[in-house]
């Protein structure tokens, strides 16, 4: 983020950079699967998310090249997450909150 | 700048400056991924609410689903990810011919996706599964149809910039749109990064 000058400076991330972010979501993968077949009540979803997220941050930052870009990008790219959690949260919020639980 | 100026009266396709072109490019597809994110988000809110209220019917719908060919398509399409980053790569040092066949092995990959989760799909339909089975199934098909229909939107774009590659229109001056299908075909694997656990393996 920081060589930045002009044009010239465009940052080209090397394929070896890709293969070692490609193993990393091959092994979180496989942790993944192998966990879904074991037991560990609620905390499945749980470990299920945070490795899905830590793949979709690979993902974003050297497949998606955003760990090279400047903080305007950055700002696009995650305004969407503050819109999705309100979405989502507060539906949430008004489902489980209500007097009568909903017909259905 | 001057020159830029000069280049559109003349009737060129560039009537910005080049820098400039391509930062509004990404700004504008950075902020189109942010409404694919939203499109998937409303479905994922109905997700949560409905995993929550009827848990039961999600752990016994949910074995219906095949983990072994989830976890295959899951391969695939990340594996197209690294193809069609190595693609990016490539273009960026002029390398046309290798950025060209990296985007047919992308679009390869798509079409295996597509054909694993047409069997998935066939093998439901064979058990009487279909969208209105439970709402743990309207769920399954309307997100990984929506996802499959992005995967068509992608291998359709990328199918183009893999002809314009191999014609030569992208070098390592210009390769805005290749790196443009890269983010769009990225965007698609982070979304299926999230369905394929929600889905096959928790429910």
């Amino acid at each position: 983020m920081s060589e930045h000058t002009h044009s010239e400076a465009r940052h080209i991330t090397g394929y070896k950079t890709y293969f070692i972010v490609w193993v990393l979501l091959m092994i979180l993968t496989a942790t993944t699967v192998y966990v879904s077949y074991l037991d560990f009540g609620t905390l499945n979803i749980v470990i299920a998310m945070v490795v899905a997220s830590i793949k979709a941050v690979a993902v974003a930052l050297f497949f998606m090249h955003l760990k090279f870009e400047d903080s305007i990008t950055w700002l696009f790219a995650l305004f969407p997450l503050v819109l999705l959690f309100l979405l989502i949260g507060m539906t949430i919020l008004d489902t489980f909150t209500r007097f009568f639980p909903i017909a259905g | 700048m001057e020159k830029a100026n000069m280049e559109e009266s003349h009737g060129h396709i560039h009537h910005m400056d080049p820098e400039v072109e391509y930062s509004s490019s990404k700004l504008g597809m950075w902020l189109f991924l942010g409404t694919e994110i939203m499109l998937f988000g409303g479905l994922f809110a109905a997700y949560a609410i409905f995993r929550a209220k009827y848990p039961e019917m999600f752990l016994e719908s949910h074995q219906e689903l095949n983990r072994e060919m989830g976890a295959i398509n899951t391969c695939i399409l990340i594996f197209s990810s690294l193809t069609m980053a190595i693609a990016v790569t490539a273009i960026q040092k002029g390398k046309r011919k290798m950025a060209g066949l990296f985007i047919l092995v992308t679009i390869i990959c798509g079409l295996g996706f597509g054909v694993v989760k047409y069997f998935e799909y066939s093998a439901k339909f064979a058990h009487h599964i279909y969208p209105d089975t439970n709402i743990f199934f309207s769920l399954y098909f309307m997100m990984t149809g929506l996802h499959m229909i992005h995967v068509f939107i992608g291998l359709v774009v990328l199918g183009v910039i893999m002809v314009l590659t191999f014609k030569g229109k992208f070098n390592e001056k210009y390769s805005t749109p290749v790196e443009m299908g890269g983010l769009y075909w990225h965007l698609v694997d982070l979304i299926w990064i999230y369905l394929f656990p929600l889905l096959y393996l928790v429910g």
